[in-house]
């Protein structure tokens, strides 16, 4: 299978299962994409009459083209066909029953009042409550013990708001670098906060522990603070953005994400991101709302048009950034064709319910953040792991192959699947597909990839 | 070829040999946390 697309005055051509990227002129864009729907002969005389007034496509010229196709297919580059299916539960089969990163929810209870939110303020449509360091050091107990061969350990503190119960963070991140070293791990934490509670102590102990910190800000102060609110109904920006500029400072500009949400009430997000520039932020992601059909904040069909056009013109400043010297980065812009996850990772699905979990307040075990609360996806608790064994079924056997829509969608490899949350919320099923959620991640990967194919182009002219 | 140029990219079919050692970044932990890309994650695999 190839995906041709034009973008940023590039013409490109990916083959999807190796994993190949062209760029290619305008006749042969138009020779691949007739490739396998008509004969040659067909197609040559169809670009003879098309390119009639350009006297370089000659039947002799088009004829090297089909060579050039033929060789590349030859070398597995074109064309190439998906003989990964056999594969897709392999992975899973290797590491069944190894877990090597938890969502530890160490706050379910929330110093910010946004209505967006899809952990409903932090409860989760429960009861307020902290972890406790024997939950927590429970839950990491489980962890080491069900990681068997795995090195790389990945935590993050998560909540609602984790810095509402910092200590125990700190105490669990002392209990977890007290026995990695004799169990063999190398854990690897992260914090999610919305700023408020950030103070000289947190900024030392997150660049000192965290490989990692997301930080949540929406861009503009009036967007910002239409929905990040405290409890009085005060927005929130200008508390946490002099936070924040201070922990990006201490942590030397990097390993950090500033992380927006957007809504149906700010579709035009990249002048929010521009914001975030301006306060001298550079790594970043602006992620599309999570929320039911209906509800004030949901993006609409209308939208789509409106959010994908905002991409392709965020992916047009980042070039000209780039191209300044004045680069930054967009988090579902980054792409790595050189060095990205092999097949198996491609095929095999985000991992949540398998590999990844999510731990409650009180030990419970859910397959990821996003359904927590939803009481049929309990899996178990740390203390006697997996017991819903059917909730975790469906689980290990999501993968590109399980969802009949993602067979014949050129994007599989980029997405894996897909997010089970975001299917289940949409569909009713964790194997059904969100359909929205797919017109935004095919226009993002398109603009990634077109990105990477400029930057290329302009090393080689230089 | 003077009409196409192919980029230098990892060869997903010889990654089926060698790969699947799952050392990899969970998928959206970490991150994003309300959606699903493997694009953006970097290969661990020391073998």
């Amino acid at each position: 299978m190839v995906h041709c697309y034009k973008l940023g005055g590039l013409n490109i051509v990916l083959d999807i299962c190796s994993g190949s990227v062209h760029v290619v002129d305008d006749v042969v864009y138009d020779v691949i994409e007739a490739y396998e729907s008509y004969p040659k002969e067909e197609i040559i005389s169809a670009m003879l009459e098309k390119y009639a007034s350009d006297e370089t496509v000659t039947r002799e010229e088009l004829e090297g083209c089909f060579e050039d196709i033929e060789a590349l297919k030859g070398e597995g580059k074109l064309f190439s066909p998906d003989n990964f299916e056999s594969m897709a539960g392999k992975l899973k089969e290797k590491s069944a029953g190894v877990v090597k990163a938890l969502c530890l929810h160490i706050a379910h209870t929330c110093n910010l009042n946004c209505s967006y939110c899809f952990a409903s303020q932090g409860k989760y449509h429960g009861d307020r409550a902290l972890m406790s360091f024997e939950v927590g050091k429970r839950a990491l107990d489980f962890l080491v013990e069900n990681s068997k061969g795995r090195h790389n350990l990945e935590v993050d503190f998560f909540g609602g708001e984790p810095l509402m119960n910092f200590d125990v963070v700190k105490e669990l991140v002392a209990y977890a670098r007290s026995i990695e070293k004799e169990a063999g791990k190398n854990f690897r934490f992260t914090l999610t906060t919305n700023g408020v509670l950030i103070d000289d102590d947190v900024i030392d102990f997150a660049n000192r522990e965290c490989s990692n910190v997301v930080l949540s800000l929406d861009g503009r102060k009036e967007v910002h603070d239409r929905y990040r609110v405290d409890y009085a109904g005060n927005g929130s920006w200008e508390k946490i953005v002099p936070k924040f500029q201070k922990l990006v400072e201490a942590r030397g500009g990097k390993d950090y994400y500033m992380r927006g949400t957007f809504t149906h009430a700010n579709p035009d997000f990249l002048k929010d991101i521009e914001k975030m520039l301006e306060l001298g932020f550079n790594e970043l992601s602006m992620e599309p709302v999570v929320a039911a059909e209906g509800d004030p904040s949901a993006l609409t069909r209308e939208d789509l048009p409106i959010v994908l056009d905002q991409y392709e013109k965020l992916a047009e400043l980042m070039l000209k950034r780039h191209r300044e010297g004045k680069p930054f980065t967009f988090y579902h812009y980054m792409i790595d064709l050189k060095g990205g996850p092999c097949i198996y990772k491609r095929i095999s699905g985000c991992g949540s319910g398998t590999e990844y979990m999510a731990v409650t307040p009180w030990g419970d075990l859910y397959p990821c953040h996003q359904f927590v609360g939803e009481e049929k996806f309990k899996l178990g608790n740390v203390w006697d792991g997996v017991t819903n064994h059917e909730a975790q079924c469906d689980f290990a056997s999501c993968n590109v192959y399980s969802r009949p829509e993602c067979r014949d969608c050129w994007a599989r490899l980029y997405c894996s699947g897909g997010c089970a949350a975001n299917a289940y919320h949409s569909t009713g099923s964790v194997r059904g597909v969100y359909k929205y959620g797919c017109e935004l991640f095919k226009k993002r990967m398109e603009c990634a990839i077109m990105l990477e194919v400029a930057k290329t182009l302009d090393e080689e002219e230089n | 070829m003077k009409r196409i140029k192919t980029l230098d990219t990892k060869n997903l079919c010889e990654t089926a040999k060698n790969g699947g050692c799952g050392e990899c970044q969970t998928s959206c932990q970490s991150a994003c946390k309300t959606s699903c890309g493997i694009a953006n994650q970097q290969c661990e695999n020391k073998k």
